[in-house]
């Protein structure tokens, strides 16, 4: 029977408050016995200064495979994921051909599996081909292993076909994901509708985009008894409105990313097109209304939403490059950054939103340390600062508007079930 | 005033002090004052290469830019693409970059989107010098504006000066707003409120709805071109009501200021900004704009290279 024993770190189990210097044993992959003894074990790994976290767990992060293989791919990706401290991954579906068959949900699994770094949950479409028009195989595709079902970026903008998803998937006991975005309002924006879209002569996107889909995807939820779930929200009514219905006892959570909580729409005045987000970056008072959320409990989750890209695609006119960031390897660190060293969240908080509150989200089991569970684990060393640096990335997208940026905290080792996947040096 | 100048590029009025666009201006009027003098071509630009990039289609600025460039005694290149057609294949830095190899020594910049000349200066040793981008700046356009309302009233500060039309789509206007803003004058945006984007008043602008109510305070009126190529959608119900509510006649210039002065950076919608009279009406200095034009173009191209030989010659 192998065994390991992580020693000294401070071990933090959000899921169960737990946040202590203890000695965490693995017996063959899986989680025995975290203790203030230290038994004999074959392997030792010295965690003294490090945080020892469940593994985090992303709620979308796109792998591109197949079809973008030069903008990412299975491997990199999750490489990538892993050196971001994210054992458990779930994968968009716009992918060439869309994620909307189960024989493509297959094959994302069957790709993770060749690479071996981290888990991967794929995700499946809503709609056929993404178009809004007719729904995907919803059922074959949660027979193949898909977690949840979203358009990704395009948020459906039929209340009818919306309506008939959180349905059927309330039957499959999924959550339908969706970026809230009114396609009319949207349509030609490339940033924050105000000042800075005004100065800039960029077109905007008012927050009332997001807003408009935000209030009829919670009115959808609690017609059909569905689980939405909101990605990259991103507005302070958005927060409003989901803070009332949650209170009200419908069945919808959010995430956030973190370059949303770090940047406003005042950083687009260098038309850095790496800046080019969906939703767009908000102004101040949009930011600090996400950090309320995220301090009250308002906001379930932070999400990388990693969107890698080649870099002659965002080397291009502004209104010509796609929206994204690739994200996943700095997500941790700026958010830590941002949160923690700006005192505004403290690191069991921060990682409760990075592990058990995703995996309830997806409704898999991880994100937690229970004896007894496979040891899915990130060893973060909080004092670490570091330079973001592209050239170092796993991930093929280079396209971060943190590039050159000092940050706080850094992912040490990855494990999944047990084995070191990842270990920086 | 040399030692006021030491930009490399001109992207935009909003990063130019009021004493570098007094430069630029003060630098036009002495280039007109030589023209005056039959002293219109010089050799100050001899030997370098001055390249137009047009992805977006001009005929006045690019012909201003050229024969200012060449008035100075520069070797001018042209370069007109669709950014449409460049959009498969290469991109727009590549194209730009290729033509820097050639041996260019400024890039006039005209592109259908915002901030694409400023990105231009991230990856060129060139001047960039912007000739429209977007709905972002205009800033020639907005020199030879503040040049005329300059030169017909011997100064900007004090004066009330509305922008009439199409606030939002209008690079012409964001340029006369930082500009006129910064010489000392008042500026009113007017037009529908679909046109008047977020947020403008935090230029330091008003705004108002109603041509009619602000006609006997203004002391210059810039009619914008109403930008048909640029609208997504219905901005204003039709082109017969904005010219009702919006377009200059002679029976709203009679209850203007009686010295009103009115702009058009044109190409001109005749009978929708302005009827044919007014446009050729003694109050209208277009075509003194166009001529000016020139000048200022002149003066901005001759600043540029003094900036790029002192960097060139200071370590």
């Amino acid at each position: 029977m192998a065994t390991m024993l992580i020693q000294g770190g401070r071990v933090i189990d959000p899921a169960h408050q737990l946040d202590q210097l203890l000695n965490l044993v693995i017996e063959d992959g899986v989680i025995a016995e975290i203790t203030t003894g230290i038994p004999r074990t074959d392997e030792v790994i010295m965690a003294q200064g490090m945080i020892v976290s469940p593994g985090l767990v992303d709620l979308h992060v796109a792998l591109r495979d197949p079809g973008g293989e030069e903008d990412e791919g299975t491997a990199s990706g999750t490489k990538a994921a892993l050196a971001g401290g994210f054992t458990t991954i779930a994968a968009l579906p716009d992918t060439n051909p869309v994620v909307d068959n189960r024989a493509s949900a297959e094959f994302v699994i069957l790709q993770a599996e060749r690479a071996g770094y981290c888990r991967v949950v794929p995700l499946g479409a809503i709609t056929r081909n993404h178009q809004g028009e007719e729904l995907a195989d919803l059922g074959q595709l949660a027979a193949g292993g898909a977690g949840g079902f979203t358009d990704a970026n395009r948020a459906v903008q039929s209340a009818e076909i919306m309506r008939r998803a959180l349905e059927y998937a309330r039957m499959l006991n999924r959550p339908i994901f969706a970026v809230p975005q009114d396609a009319t309002l949207s349509a030609g924006g490339l940033m924050h509708e105000g000042y800075y879209s005004t100065v800039l002569g960029l077109r905007g996107i008012p927050a009332a985009a997001e807003e408009i889909i935000v209030g009829r995807d919670i009115a959808l939820a609690e017609l059909t008894g569905g689980h939405v779930h909101l990605m990259n929200i991103s507005t302070r009514n958005s927060v409003e409105e989901l803070k009332r219905a949650k209170g009200m006892g419908i069945r919808v959570t959010a995430d956030v990313t973190p370059h949303h909580l770090a940047m406003t729409d005042a950083s687009l005045v260098t038309y850095d097109t790496n800046l080019k987000v969906l939703p767009p970056l908000r102004s101040q008072e949009h930011v600090d209304a996400l950090i309320e959320g995220l301090r009250d409990g308002t906001i379930d989750s932070i999400s990388s939403d990693h969107r890698p890209f080649a870099s002659e695609k965002k080397s291009r006119e502004f209104d010509q490059v796609p929206f994204g960031v690739s994200s996943i390897e700095t997500a941790l660190a700026v958010v830590a950054t941002v949160l923690v060293d700006g005192g505004l969240l403290d690191w069991p908080d921060l990682l409760r939103l990075l592990t058990v509150n995703p995996a309830k989200i997806l409704g898999i089991d991880a994100g937690t340390l229970d004896i007894g569970r496979p040891a899915d684990l990130a060893l973060i060393d909080p004092a670490a600062h570091w330079t973001v640096d592209t050239r170092q990335f796993f991930s093929r997208g280079h396209n971060t508007p943190f590039q050159g940026k000092t940050l706080r905290s850094r992912v040490m080792k990855t494990i999944v079930g047990g084995e070191v996947r990842f270990s920086r040096q | 005033m040399k030692s006021t100048w030491s930009r490399r590029h001109v992207l935009g009025l909003e990063d130019l002090s009021a004493a570098e666009i007094t430069t630029i201006l003060d630098e036009a009027a002495r280039f007109k004052e030589m023209a005056r003098h039959g002293e219109a071509r010089h050799s100050l630009l001899k030997g370098v290469t001055i390249c137009n990039l047009f992805f977006e289609p001009s005929t006045r600025t690019k012909t201003s830019f050229n024969l200012a460039a060449r008035r100075l005694g520069a070797d001018t290149v042209d370069f007109t693409a669709a950014a449409s057609s460049l959009s498969k294949g290469e991109t727009f830095i590549d194209t730009a970059r290729n033509i820097e190899a050639m041996g260019v020594d400024h890039m006039v910049v005209r592109h259908s989107t915002s901030g694409t000349p400023f990105l231009l200066t991230k990856h060129l040793g060139t001047g960039v010098v912007n000739a429209g981008d977007g709905t972002h700046e205009h800033p020639t356009q907005g020199l030879l504006d503040l040049f005329t309302i300059r030169e017909q009233r011997g100064r900007i500060e004090g004066l009330t000066v509305a922008l009439v039309g199409d606030i939002l789509h209008s690079r012409v206007a964001r340029s006369n707003i930082w500009g006129l803003k910064k010489l000392g004058a008042k500026v009113i945006v007017c037009g529908p409120a679909t046109l008047i984007p977020a947020e403008i008043r935090q230029l330091g602008v008003e705004v108002s709805y109603r041509l009619d109510e602000i006609l006997e305070q203004t002391d210059v009126i810039n009619l914008l071109r109403i930008q048909f190529e640029r609208q997504r959608g219905a901005f204003f119900p039709s082109i017969y009501e904005y010219a009702q509510f919006y377009g200059m006649t002679s029976e709203r210039i009679a209850r203007a200021k009686s010295d009103v002065l009115i702009l058009a950076p044109g190409p001109i919608n005749r009978g929708v900004e302005l009827t044919p009279d007014v446009a050729d009406g003694p109050h209208s200095v277009i075509l003194d704009q166009v001529t000016n034009g020139l000048f200022v173009r002149m003066a901005t191209l001759y600043l540029m290279q003094l900036a790029r030989e002192q960097a060139l010659t200071t370590p």
